[in-house]
């Protein structure tokens, strides 16, 4: 196991007790723009599609990467879009004016 | 040397964008800035990749950008709220073969050669979860769309089975690490999971998908965080960390509220019998039938109401015409709250979004924990489509699959309004008695036009 692997775990560990802490202070109502939201920043996996995607020397591990790009971009774009939509509808002022 | 300290940093500074993002989540006032944050990291975090040196080819990106970009949008714009759980789960499921592919990707790139054993060992989880990921996902929504039964469909020796499929990973994974060159075993370890993601999911209940589909969301998270490991990119273990963590907190949290083990929810069966009809057990009950005219003379002296709903009422698409009977209720000087029990709709949180696309207020909407105090200082107690997270039985009948499930303490309130269709029971299958309290107004029939009805009949008064 050489070092580089040991500091990401680290990272690892301690992002999970950040995520912890962060998450448990979101309130029920929002737990399903909370799903949606994390969801989109899931798709955080896009950087390592872009990354296969145009490596460009093999055919298939180009594919593939394609792949992964509709994927996670398709995860991105109708995850913040999905959640900026729902939280839209929490705010009050545009409430009255649907009104 | 010089780019790649500046992608570090950029994805560094995304990382912080993505806690700032969830941490501003804590509250409906910023949350929508939240959001905004999260995707300003996101984007920062394309933007930096985009000029690594490896990619000597644009095409296929920006094919693949434009693809996913306009599936993603359309499907965000066009989905009705009701559908957000299985529209989260689709995402889910897309999330998770993105890695798989990343993964695999890596490996045909490696020619052979993956390296040392830490990035064999990620290589094959990223490959499993993120196929689990996939197919289970696929399942949550076809269960969700009502595309398959919600039922639990289940076979003998299941979770063996399953358990076989993790031993056969493992087994696969030791030969793969002896010999990189051999791309069967990977073949062979990408469908298995994808057996596994369908198995572990068929066997789970309609009524357990909101932790379903929690667990997929913190699947999606660690897939993330293993391809973040085969790659030795830490933006990509912290965002998946951070998902991780948020999908396995509300999984918590719904097993909670429903009183039941994760390994109960993934591995019980709930509702395998299917009963939907009251068994009664011997003595019959009888159950006085009220209008709307009556529930409106109710109202008329009502100083107090707590509305419950439940999922019936945004199946029937009520939620619009109860806004409109709170707005009634309101202007004459009745005070009117929401209570939202914890597994309340298809998904954490589910029932609180559709209250908010009716534009209910959102501080109306209450909490279980904060609301069952005050019951029983209020006149009436409205439930529409809820059943089961109102059934005193979970308070003390042992035998009840609900027992000991955190309830709204609707019966405390002075007056019941139940509307439902039929005396059938939840999901769990246990008759209700507050059905036959005898302060308990039973009004039977479609939420919505019960409730249409009771916004005649309190024009009416």
């Amino acid at each position: 196991m050489n070092e580089m692997i040991l500091i990401s775990i680290y990272i690892f560990v301690l992002a999970i007790f950040v995520g912890f802490e962060v998450i448990t202070k979101v309130p029920p109502l929002l737990h399903t723009p909370l799903m949606s939201g994390s969801n989109a920043i899931s798709g955080i996996t896009i950087v390592g599609a872009i990354l296969s995607a145009g490596h460009g020397e093999s055919l298939l591990a180009t594919i593939l990467g394609l792949l992964a790009v509709i994927s996670a971009t398709i995860n991105v774009v109708g995850g913040f879009m999905v959640t900026d939509r729902m939280l839209g509808m929490f705010k009050k002022d545009k409430k009255q004016e649907a009104k | 040397m010089e780019l790649d300290l500046i992608t570090k940093i950029v994805y560094l500074v995304a990382s912080v964008m993505f806690i700032l993002g969830l941490k501003k989540l804590s509250s409906p006032k910023t949350a929508q800035k939240g959001n905004l944050y999260a995707l300003i990291g996101m984007l920062l975090a394309i933007a930096v990749t985009l000029f690594d040196q490896g990619i000597l080819d644009y095409t296929y990106i920006i094919v693949g950008v434009i693809i996913g970009g306009l599936i993603g949008a359309i499907s965000a714009k066009k989905v009705a709220m009701t559908d957000m759980p299985q529209m989260v789960a689709l995402f889910n499921g897309f999330g998770g073969i993105a890695s798989t592919f990343v993964a695999y990707s890596e490996y045909v790139k490696a020619a052979g050669v993956v390296g040392t054993t830490d990035v064999v060992i990620s290589m094959i989880l990223s490959l499993l979860i993120g196929t689990v990921t996939f197919t289970g996902s696929l399942i949550a929504f076809l269960k969700l769309q009502g595309w398959m039964t919600s039922a639990p469909i289940v076979f003998k020796g299941q979770s063996f089975f399953n358990g076989l499929i993790l031993v056969a990973t493992v087994v696969l994974g030791v030969l793969f690490e002896f010999d990189n060159s051999i791309e069967m075993y990977l073949l062979i370890i990408v469908a298995i999971s994808a057996i596994l993601g369908v198995t572990s999911v068929i066997p789970i209940g309609g009524a357990d998908m909101p932790v379903v589909i929690s667990l997929l969301n913190s699947y999606s998270g660690l897939a993330a965080c293993a391809t973040g490991f085969v790659l030795s990119n830490n933006v990509l273990i912290i965002a998946g960390a951070l998902v991780g963590a948020s999908g396995l907190i509300l999984t918590n949290i719904m097993c909670v509220a429903m009183n039941r083990s994760l390994a109960n929810v993934l591995f019980g069966a709930v509702g395998v019998e299917g009963g939907t009809t009251a068994s009664g057990s011997g003595e019959k009950k009888t159950v006085t039938r009220y209008t709307a005219t009556d529930a409106g003379m109710i109202f008329d002296s009502a100083e107090s109401v707590i509305i419950v709903p439940g999922y019936g009422l945004a199946v029937a698409q009520a939620q619009h015409v109860l806004q409109e009977l709170a707005s009634l209720l309101e202007a004459r000087g009745c005070k009117v709250r929401y209570a939202v029990h914890p597994v309340a709709g298809r998904m954490p949180g589910h029932m609180n979004v559709l209250l908010a696309e009716a534009n209910v207020d959102y501080e109306k909407i209450v909490e279980m924990d904060m609301i069952n105090e005050d019951f029983q200082e209020t006149d009436v107690a409205l439930v529409i489509g809820a059943n089961d997270v109102i059934n005193p039985a979970a308070r003390y009948k042992k035998e009840s699959p609900l027992y000991g499930m955190p309830i709204l303490d609707v019966d405390k309130a002075h007056r019941v309004m139940i509307i439902k269709r039929s005396l059938a029971t939840g999901f769990a299958g246990e008759d209700n008695e507050l059905f036959y309290d005898e302060k308990t107004m039973m009004l039977f029939g479609d939420a919505k036009g019960m409730v249409t009805e009771m916004v005649k009949a309190v024009k009416e008064l």
